[in-house]
């Protein structure tokens, strides 16, 4: 008689649908809390910028303009999710720029070569560094601090101080191409308008899918108004925001890289045995190992995945500025950091995801566009950031505290 | 002599358990009083209530000290008052010198600076009270266990103290400094302060202990005095006498001669004091479809033996072999030790077993999660359904899969622990304290499972502390100590009796 009690039943939806909603709402608002916060924000531009934010131009260049913090804010995730962090990334970024520029422009070594060669050695960096914090257990605070000396260091030795540049017009592609109009005459631009609604249908798609393999197992939690209403808006923004983008030049090279990007780790992170490990050594490293994980391999490996991220953001800054600067990236990682933390992830591990980071990201953006926008000083915009980055972390905490 | 103090009828309860039922107790001013009790009786929990841990108000029942009754909101309170408490874990910090440490929170100082001289001097004549002849510099790190202890009592004096309340002082001394210690105790007895002793080691209370309280089962049973001459049997009697009922499902011997688990000569060192043996030669084995029990009190080298077979996540310098189903295993590292077919469920279910912030769905396959996966993607059907499985089995009271583990009550906490071990389907099952802080209904349903797996065919090897559990659920019983075994049982002959007397036999004779 128990066994009818333990298992749910989900035939008895209708009467209690509405309170379930509530209660579901609060019991999810820190999911749920840092979308509608995005969405406020932008609102709040939108109308105090007098439409500029949502301009095609404006759109696209706030893409281009976040890129790098996205890339890297993927990678962090996994940092911060396993329970460390990484100081070093701005620098990473800015050396891995100042070596490119050496080998491109200097030596003029083929661009797509130097990439690769880039890559690896964001790689080599990570390894590094993550197996001082993997297996010695040196604090990843303090190994990656010293990293960030030394890499800022490295880029001062690279390009002797002085800024290198420019790039052959190939390099530059990466941050500042469109995807060509296959389809149409390019204004606007039909391939891109195509790519926005096959993309949205498939992530609507994938939702519905998943949704109902979850009634299979009866394990549905979200109430169908908040599915719909959630996955209907998720769809018409990226059919929108593609339509806009459509408008000016199309999708960007680098929203492409970005949007790959973004699918690939959100899958690993949640779908796979290695992200559901991640999570594990993050949440509670004596526990996985003792369930058999080999967290110290794991640590080495999202370390090592970091650096090859902080090489690609730093690829994809030094073709943006067309230059290598000795000042490129710095201060970086603190704009990482933050997004990954808006994004709801925990300082203390095993707490975030990938779309969150993306999210908290694109909420800083959206300040930075939108302040400068207003004309508001550069001394005012850090203090908001920081204000805002203090209340989502407060509000977060907040709302575990109430569960 | 005068009544010192006198709790009259104390009750504390959490949640889902009632730690302390109507228990009281009677302290004459300048004796030594035993307090003594299994494991999870409430010794500590009535120190507590005493030292004002648990504030006034959130116990019912009275404390009257010194002639008035005492209502204390915390530590503070009661410190003023001269009741101090040394507790179990030494609360001394490390990098600090000794006269620091004895100051600490209390600090010789005239408006916020410190006077460095009334502190030295303060602290050498307390050092010279306890017998210490360090300096008052000395780092505490640089002490020995004993020494850090009495440099405790030290502080504990430095505050005027009445009442010392000792939490099993001697539970990691050697032989020659807990008799110091004891003498310490006689000493201060002779000097007017009133102690309150708690303690495992029968021998110890009978040598310094006036009166004795016995509490079991959150209860005070009886209050024997020393003066008038007990034996050690009768003080355990009265801590372990209670009746089984039926608080065990029927036992159905379904061990079989196939032998599933055979360790030998497995020797484990500290990972820190390489001169210290935590493990001694221990050989057992365990057959399939036998419950095999390991007795024992705290720091005996139970977990620490089980946690050095598991994959060597315990300890250094580990020597011995180990056969499962007949053919040497490699137990090198957790994930090798998994795949021979052992598995470890800890004392220790929010340290060492769950992912709190995750949910029933995400912990319970942990251990071995190709088996919910096709490759390296976790197939999320298999997964919920493994879940809601083991989430029927066990009969986890939660609101669903999806609910976090931080959420759930203790018992349930545990089972999905044990789901966990259950997914990765072992041959050999260690059990370490698996009821531990449970209450009694879920603990049957634990028990329950226990005999079914054995029923099945594996072989589980249980590690408690409390001894009704080990005879009420195991088929034959091992009793160790101090790192040793010291004894060999069938259940059907055993008894907490024979139990304890076979440890404190072995205690004595070294």
């Amino acid at each position: 008689m128990t066994q009818t009690t333990t298992n749910p039943d989900n035939a008895d939806l209708p009467p209690v649908q509405v309170k379930s909603s509530w209660s579901f709402l609060r019991g999810h608002m820190r999911e749920y809390g840092i979308l509608f916060a995005l969405i406020a924000i932008m609102a709040f531009f939108q109308v105090a910028t007098g439409g500029i934010l949502l301009k095609p131009v404006n759109l696209t260049n706030l893409i281009l303009q976040n890129s790098y913090i996205i890339i890297m804010a993927i990678g962090m995730l996994l940092i911060i999710v396993a329970g460390h962090i990484d100081l070093s990334v701005g620098s990473v970024m800015g050396f891995v720029g100042a070596l490119a520029a050496v080998m491109i422009v200097n030596f003029d070594i083929p661009y797509l070569l130097a990439g690769i060669i880039c890559l690896f050695a964001g790689a080599v960096i990570g390894m590094a560094q993550g197996f001082w914090v993997a297996y010695f257990k040196i604090p990843s605070f303090i190994v990656t601090l010293a990293g960030m000396l030394v890499f800022k260091g490295l880029t001062l030795w690279l390009l002797a101080g002085q800024s290198v540049g420019p790039f052959p017009g190939q390099f530059q592609l990466i941050a500042s191409g469109f995807i060509p109009d296959l389809i149409g005459s390019g204004k606007p631009n039909v391939f891109s308008l195509a790519i926005g609604v096959v993309v949205a249908s498939i992530i609507l798609l994938l939702a519905v899918r998943s949704r109902s393999e979850a009634a299979k197992t009866g394990s549905v939690e979200e109430p169908f108004v908040f599915f719909a209403a959630k996955n209907g808006l998720i769809f018409l923004a990226l059919i929108y925001l593609s339509y806009l983008m459509a408008n000016f030049r199309g999708l960007p090279n680098v929203f492409i890289v970005m949007a790959l990007l973004i699918a690939v780790y959100s899958f690993v992170t949640s779908r796979t045995t290695i992200g559901r490990r991640i999570y594990a050594i993050g949440g509670n490293e004596k526990a996985a190992m003792l369930s058999g994980i080999n967290a110290p391999r794991l640590t080495f490996l999202t370390f090592a995945n970091m650096g090859v991220l902080a090489a690609l953001a730093g690829l994809v800054f030094a073709a943006r500025l067309n230059t290598a600067t000795p000042k490129a990236g710095a201060g970086f990682e603190l704009d990482v950091i933050a997004a990954v933390f808006i994004g709801g992830a925990s300082m203390a591990g095993g707490v975030g995801t990938v779309v969150g980071a993306v999210i908290g990201a694109f909420i800083m953006g959206v300040m930075n566009n939108g302040m400068s926008i207003l004309g508001i000083g550069i001394d005012w915009q850090q203090c908001i950031k920081g204000l805002v980055l203090l209340a989502a972390v407060i509000f977060d905490v907040m709302n575990k505290r109430k569960a | 002599m005068a009544t010192l103090l006198e709790m009259r009828g104390i009750t504390k309860e959490f949640p889902g358990v009632k730690a302390l039922d109507r228990v009281s107790l009677s302290v004459e001013e300048g004796e030594i009083h035993a307090l003594v009790g299994e494991n999870g009786a409430g010794k500590s929990t009535l120190m507590k209530v005493l030292s004002g841990v648990y504030p006034h108000g959130s116990y019912t029942g009275d404390i009257v000290y010194d002639g008035e009754v005492q209502s204390f909101g915390g530590i503070r309170d009661s410190e003023a008052m001269g009741i101090i408490i040394i507790h179990q874990e030494l609360a001394l910090v490390p990098l600090l010198s000794v006269a620091e440490n004895i100051y600490l929170g209390n600090e010789r100082a005239t408006k916020g600076i410190m006077d460095w001289r009334a502190t030295r001097a303060g602290a050498a004549r307390l050092l010279a009270r306890v017998g210490l002849k360090e300096h008052p510099d000395t780092l505490v790190d640089a002490l020995g266990l004993g020494k850090q202890q009495l440099v405790e009592i030290a502080k504990a004096l430095s505050k005027d103290v009445r009442l010392l309340i000792l939490d099993e002082p001697t539970s990691s001394l050697n032989e020659t400094d807990s008799a110091k210690l004891l003498d310490l105790l006689l000493e201060f007895k002779r000097q007017g302060v009133t102690s309150i002793l708690i303690s495992h080691k029968l021998n110890e209370i009978s040598k310094v202990a006036d009166t004795i309280t016995v509490i079991r089962d959150g209860a005070a049973v009886s209050r024997l005095d020393c003066r008038t001459g007990i034996s050690e049997g009768d003080i355990i009697r009265d801590m372990v006498g209670r009746s089984l009922d039926d608080r065990y499902p029927p036992k159905v011997d379904t061990t079989t001669p196939e032998v599933a688990m055979r360790v030998q000569n497995w020797c484990v060192t500290h990972p820190l004091h390489s001169d210290r043996q935590v493990v001694k030669d221990v050989s057992f084995h365990v057959n399939k479809g036998e419950v095999l029990g390991i007795a024992g009190l705290m720091g005996a080298g139970r977990t620490e033996l089980a946690m050095s077979l598991f994959g060597r996540s315990y300890g250094s310098h580990i020597t011995g072999e180990v056969q499962i189903n007949g053919t040497a295993a490699d137990l090198s590292t957790v994930r090798r030790a998994i795949n021979a077919g052992l598995a470890y469920a800890t004392e220790d279910r929010k340290t060492y077993g769950l992912v709190l912030d995750d949910t029933i769905r995400r912990n319970v396959p942990l251990a071995n999660l190709s088996g919910v996966s096709d490759g390296m993607v976790v197939n999320r059907e298999r997964e919920a359904e493994v879940a809601a499985r083991y989430r029927t089995r066990l009969n986890i009271k939660s609101s669903s899969i999806e609910q976090e583990t931080v959420n759930l009550s203790g018992g349930n906490q545990q089972k999905v622990v044990l789901s966990k071990w259950l997914f990765a389907d072992p041959d050999v099952l260690i059990l370490d304290e698996p009821t531990r802080g449970i209450d009694v209904g879920a603990k049957y349903e634990i028990y329950t499972v226990i005999r079914d797996l054995a029923a099945a065919g594996k072989a589980i090897v249980v590690i408690s502390s409390e001894m009704p559990e080990l005879l009420g659920i195991t088929d034959r019983i091992y009793v160790m100590n101090e790192g040793r075994f010291v004894g060999e049982m069938p259940t059907a002959d055993a008894s907490q009796e024979k139990i304890m007397a076979t440890i404190i036999r072995s205690g004595d004779r070294t």
